[in-house]
């Protein structure tokens, strides 16, 4: 964690003891810190208090006497004298619970949170034995869905308003709230407005009774036949740290981990229920080979791994290139990296896809902030996609450190992002446009951007950089980081969105870099691999872009695919498709079909998420454990021992015999991971990650950004191609709570846009790119920058437009007219 | 009873067809106060004489007005907001002065404002006061058109804007910060205190919250002197107040009295005595929250300490007069009742325990009641204000629970006999 100055301390008489605690805490956080556990309900460490449960009430003296207060609101006072179980509180605390069961439904026995309710256990711990009430119980219909996901029942509601706390404080999408008032008091949803958050599911975990629940686990299991393990969430990069659940070998749940580095306890509803695509019944079990007709059949591992290992010895080491693996653990993405560069031999590795940036900016800029570094910012500079969208949950630590902790916020993107209505400013430009605005707040005495220059004067300054869409120029980035680090007590923290994109850079699966930070091109850096496993090219290899471009012109001739679908991410999905055909040898690792492996020659079954143990590093260089609960489906295996059999097979020597095995090897290998072990992040204070490099790590890698002389591109109208959080994706749409919440595809213009092209709102057009055209729904959307067209990237069906750099707009022509006309400069090579 | 000036009543008394129109105002001497005030009084100057005057409160707790205006935090922008929301059952006194003498208070709350530094005032009305409601929002017209509110202030440099706001319809809005919270469009529920109005109130900023009748008493205050005002009454409770009777007495209605009578003379004097000249039974000394009397307490004064030490509190003025033929546990119930309607719902122990005792209440009252509710009756009371003691500890966040407690403790201690015999059984198993 960064820096912080010790709190002063005051000494506190608790139960006859005197204890030092910080100054200003609250009584009930100071107890529980010295292990005196005050019951509660209504109170939350990560929300304000509230005082509604009155079960913290404890007794405090004063001049005017001993008073009873409750702990959850009172703050500690030099010298103040708290009991927390006289007579009084006692009697207190029984009368909270007893008043709360009179009404309770005490439908223990088919209530899932039945073994794991705070209501039961303070009721064994703290209540009275039996209850005096013998009218009938307040009743309402039940249960009542309050969205797609989440049901209410009012009558186990004990309306301790952590749930709509939690929706107006801390994800700032107050959709419930209180109605009715005394014993008629409820929780529900405004008329015709669901509880439509991306975080709704966090209620339902902070529910300290059964009354709000998931659809995916309502009625699944009961809390004591599960199986828990704790691990983080593969979602996207930020490093959420999670518990699975499981019951009879089925993760039926997902419950957030309070993480103080990370998450802080919350989870996207995304991060929550994904796990529903683990039990696909569209999951590879099988190796499948393509036959003499061009069908995928079944086959043994023997026979598929034979395949492969013939097909890539009989080409060249480096006419060999391998997509993916952005989404395995560390211990596989070095695997596969030591795979390719020592058994293979070839340096065109790239586990980025669509929306890559550059490596050594990723991995390497220097300094690079850690979340918690928000908390203390006078100022953040968000200059990426839409976090809502894309991180969920570091758009919620974005969110705390600006209503909470008093930073400074400023938005730049195209269109309006989720964090807007709390940005103190707001740049609004059309993409291709972001150089111009990078060179307007670096000109001196330009007239433009003055309150946002005033706002970064203040330090420090923490700027999240990334893309803010697809069709962005990948150096802008670090043109936007170059500027940002020239501001004062500045910090960045690179975002790019795949699930361990940061971990496959850091174990080499980048053209360019070698595992532990190193550039290819540092000599001594190589020579010191080298020293482990032998000669290594010198040269950077090709990347995804150029790797297309080589498989077309027949340069390269096989090409593995690991977790990646090229088709889909691709710029230009045709080109990438023609790629694929092009080449000799396709082998996809994969747990599903998609429009990529469709046309591979041999698909080899890989355990995922849930189903393999190891590390991953995410957005700040923070390394974290994931663990194993359950088998993968069918025969299907991890990646590292694939690779470790088909390394046999073509000759070689993987020595990747299990995790903890190249675990080892990756400390002795990658300097910047040479304090690295699974043990240290098992057990004790490092369970919430640790960032490395750290203690006896190195990092070779200072990547200095500079404005790379990037010029203003594009013209009308500019592609905004941005991802939305639930999206056509495999994992989203194998989830059956999930594949429903995806948005209707659209194209948004700027209402001006609108009219001078004489489109209406709701009407069907054409939107037609270089590389594809595609029917959609128009939207009118005002905070569009004027001049761009904003089509979400990753909907089923808009994905087939590509990424091209301008679009245009038309009323439905005649069916297969396509667009021919090209605008602006093209940026890819064939991707 | 000495003679005293009538300071709120006089011109309402004496022009009943118009004393709420600004000409009779005027005509009265009405904004000369206002005006001299403006002219050669320092704020400070206002804020003594209403020390000296030691006012207490008229909405219920009794606090000293000029005390509590010493709390406000050097903060700008500072409000000021006029406590209208006169719920508390058996009150109905602000409603006269409201309806009756609206520039009174409008006066007040210029002369409150000036002295606290506040140039934005509130008035809220309870939703169930559409005509009061009516001639405060007329008044204020009327006072704009005429300069006693707006920019500059009868050339004194003071601005001062008006807001009359009308509630939804919650007793608890009355409760200061959930008032307050109503003001802003929330859900009235009571704060949580600290922080306190007067640090952070009406949009977090300083706020000072008092009743009608509290500032219709500033215009004589600063008129006359703090000191003639304090010269009123008795030693702790000084000036006169508006009382609310009702009830059982022969003469309901609201009554001007000097502060420091007994309520012998209040209940019998003033009110006429009790219907039908039966006997007295109980009465209700300070609105619905308040513990009741009964017959021993008849010489007791009319004062905020005197009351205290007899174990109850003159509250929101609210007197409510039972005789002899009043079963006790019907009017506990229907109190009880009203409390248990009127929670906001956000705290357990009111909440649940309010709804509670008013359903065993309900069984008594329907000879269906068992041996053991008379103790769980104390038991759930305890539950909500610990120790039945009074002033009254309490669980929960605001007074309203414990104020359901009040009736009941008044009744298992006066009349418990009576609770016992409408238990089928109880009093043959206590004799067996």
């Amino acid at each position: 964690m960064p820096e912080q100055p010790p709190p002063e301390m005051v000494t506190i008489s608790l139960d006859g003891q005197e204890i030092e605690v910080p100054q200003g805490e609250y009584i009930i956080k100071a107890a529980e810190d010295q292990g005196t556990y005050i019951p509660r309900f209504c109170y939350h460490s990560r929300m304000k208090p509230v005082g509604l449960c009155r079960m913290c009430l404890v007794e405090v003296e004063t001049p005017r006497g001993r008073i009873l207060t409750t702990a959850c609101n009172t703050p500690v006072a030099p010298e103040m004298i708290v009991d927390t179980e006289s007579a009084v509180v006692q009697k207190a605390q029984e009368g909270i619970l007893e008043f709360l069961l009179i009404n309770h439904p005490l439908d223990c026995p088919v209530c899932d949170k039945g073994g794991e309710c705070p209501l039961q256990d303070q009721t064994v711990a703290y209540g009275p034995g039996e209850s005096r009430f013998v009218e009938e119980k307040r009743h309402f219909e039940k249960p009542i869905p309050l969205s797609d996901i989440v049901l209410m029942d009012r009558e186990r509601c004990i309306l301790c308003a952590r749930c709509t706390r939690f929706s107006e404080e801390v994800s700032g999408d107050p959709l419930i709230e209180f109605v009715g008032r005394g014993n008629q008091t409820h929780v529900i949803t405004f008329p015709d407005e669901p509880f439509a958050s991306y975080f709704s599911g966090n209620t339902v975990q902070i529910c300290p009774v059964g009354a709000l629940t998931a659809k995916p686990y309502r009625f699944k299991a009961r809390p004591w036949d599960l199986e828990a393990i704790e691990s983080v969430s593969m979602v996207d990069a930020s490093g959420a740290s999670i518990s699975i659940e499981t019951s009879q070998n089925e993760v039926v749940r997902i419950n957030g981990v309070d993480n103080d580095a990370t998450n802080h306890g919350w989870l996207s509803d995304k991060d929550r229920f994904v796990f529903q695509a683990i039990h696909s019944e569209n999951r590879l079990a099988t190796p499948l080979i393509r036959d003499d007709a061009g069908d995928l059949q079944p086959a043994s591992w023997g026979d598929a791994l034979d395949r492969v290992a013939d097909a890539l010895g009989s080409v060249r080491g480096d006419e060999v290139a391998s997509i993916g693996g952005a989404n395995n653990t560390n211990e596989e993405a070095f695997a596969l990296g030591k795979f390719l560069r020592t058994v293979v031999v070839t340096p065109h590795i790239d586990a980025q896809v669509g929306d890559a940036l550059n490596p050594e900016f990723l991995a390497g800029v220097t300094p690079r902030a850690e979340i918690g570094d928000l908390d203390g910012a006078a100022t953040i500079l968000v200059w990426a996609g839409d976090l809502k969208e894309e991180f969920p949950t570091l758009f919620l630590r974005v969110r705390h450190a600006v209503t909470q902790m008093g930073a400074k916020l400023i938005v730049v993107h195209p269109r309006r992002t989720g964090l807007d209505n709390i940005a103190a400013e707001k740049i609004t430009y059309r993409p291709g446009e972001g150089p111009e605005v990078v060179r307007k707040l670096t000109a001196q005495g330009d007239q433009d951007y003055g309150a946002v220059r005033d706002l970064l004067t203040a330090g420090p300054v923490i700027a999240l950089v990334g893309l803010t869409g697809r069709a962005e120029d990948p150096r802008l980035a670090e043109a936007v980081a170059a500027y940002a680090l020239g501001l004062p007590g500045s910090k960045v923290l690179p975002l790019a969105r795949r699930a361990n994109v940061f971990g496959a850079l850091d174990m080499g699966l980048a053209p360019t870099l070698l595992p532990g930070r190193v550039p290819v091109k540092s000599e001594s850096g190589r020579a010191e691999l080298e020293s482990h496993w032998g000669p290594l090219p010198g040269e950077a290899g090709l990347d995804t872009a150029g790797i297309i471009a080589g498989l077309a012109a027949g340069d390269l001739k096989a090409l593995l695919l690991v977790g990646a679908d090229p088709v889909r991410d691709g710029r230009n999905p045709d080109a990438v498709r023609a790629a694929l055909d092009a080449a000799e040898f396709v082998v996809s690792l994969d747990m599903f079909l998609n429009d990529s492996n469709q046309q591979a020659s041999v698909i080899l079954p890989v355990d995922g998420f849930a189903e393999t143990e190891g590390t991953v590093t995410n957005i700040e260089g923070r390394v974290q454990k994931v663990n194993r609960i359950l088998p993968g489906p069918g025969q299907s295996r991890a990646l590292w021992s694939i690779l470790d059999e088909l390394s046999s097979r073509m000759g070689g020597q993987l020595g990747a015999g299990d995790g903890p095995a190249i675990a080892k090897e990756i400390a002795l290998v990658a300097p910047a991971y040479r304090s690295m072990t699974w043990d240290r992040l098992e057990w004790g204070p490092e369970r919430d990650g640790v960032v490395m490099p750290d203690r006896d790590g190195v990092q070779e890698l200072r990547f200095v950004p500079d404005d790379s002389g990037l010029r203003p591109t594009a013209g009308r109208l500019a592609l905004h191609s941005g991802r939305v959080l639930y999206d056509g994706g495999t994992r989203n749409t194998q989830s059956p709570a999930l594949a429903g919440l995806t948005p209707d595809p659209a194209v948004y213009l700027h209402p001006r846009d609108a009219s001078a092209l004489a489109l209406a709102d709701g009407q069907e057009v054409d939107v037609a790119g270089e590389f594809g055209t595609v029917r959609l729904r128009l939207e009118l959307d005002p905070s569009l920058a004027e001049g761009s067209a904003y089509v979400p990237a990753n909907l089923d069906s808009t994905w087939v437009l590509g990424v091209p750099d301008v679009v245009t707009v038309e009323a439905q022509s005649s069916k297969g007219k396509k667009n021919e006309k090209k605008k602006g400069k093209k940026k890819g090579a064939g991707e | 009873m000495t003679s005293f000036p009538m300071i709120l009543t006089e011109r309402m008394t004496a022009h009943p067809a118009d004393s709420h129109l600004l000409d009779r105002y005027e005509a009265t001497g009405g904004y000369e106060t206002l005006r001299q005030a403006l002219l050669s009084m320092k704020p400070e100057e206002i804020v003594e004489q209403v020390k000296a005057a030691n006012i207490q409160g008229r909405g219920g707790a009794a606090f000293p007005a000029g005390i509590k205006w010493g709390f406000l935090a050097p903060i700008e922008p500072r409000y000021l907001v006029i406590n209208g929301d006169e719920s508390e059952p058996g009150t109905f006194k602000d409603r006269q002065l409201l309806e009756r003498d609206p520039h009174q208070l409008i006066e007040g709350v210029v002369l409150t404002s000036f002295a606290i530094g506040a140039n934005h005032a509130f008035i809220y009305i309870r939703g169930e006061y559409p005509k009061p409601a009516r001639r405060v929002q007329q008044a204020v017209e009327a006072a704009y058109a005429k300069g006693y509110l707006g920019q500059n202030i009868l050339g004194s440099g003071f601005d001062l804007d008006v807001m009359v706001h009308l509630g939804g319809g919650a007793y608890i809005c009355g409760e200061e910060t959930a008032l307050l919270n109503s003001l802003e469009g929330l859900r009235g529920e009571p704060r949580l205190k600290p922080p306190f109005p007067a640090v952070e109130g009406l949009y977090a900023k300083p706020t000072i919250v008092n009743n009608v009748e509290t500032i219709s008493n500033i215009p004589w205050i600063v008129a006359n002197g703090g000191d003639a005002y304090a010269a009123i009454g008795d030693v702790d409770s000084v000036g006169t107040r508006l009382f609310s009777l009702s009830g059982h007495v022969k003469k309901p209605g609201n009554v001007e009295v000097p502060m420091g009578l007994t309520w012998r003379e209040l209940i019998y004097d003033i009110g006429g005595g009790i219907r039908d000249d039966n006997e007295l039974k109980a009465w209700v000394p300070g609105g619905a929250s308040a513990p009741w009397f009964v017959a021993e307490h008849l010489d007791t004064k009319v004062t905020k300490d005197d009351c205290a030490k007899a174990g109850s509190m003159l509250g929101s003025g609210a007197v409510i007069v039972m005789d002899e033929t009043t079963n006790v546990v019907a009017a506990a119930h229907r109190i009880v009742k009203f409390f248990s309607h009127e929670s906001c719902g956000q705290c357990t122990p009111c909440r649940e325990g309010t709804t509670w005792l008013e359903r065993i209440l309900w069984r008594l009252l329907n000879r269906a009641g068992r041996p053991s509710d008379i103790d769980l009756l104390l038991d759930v009371c305890d539950g909500i204000s610990p120790g039945l003691a009074w002033p009254p500890r309490m669980t929960t966040i605001c007074p309203l629970g414990p104020s359901a407690v009040s009736p009941i403790t008044s009744i298992m201690t006066h009349f418990r006999e009576e609770v016992e015999s409408m238990i089928p059984g109880l009093q043959e198993v206590a004799s067996a």
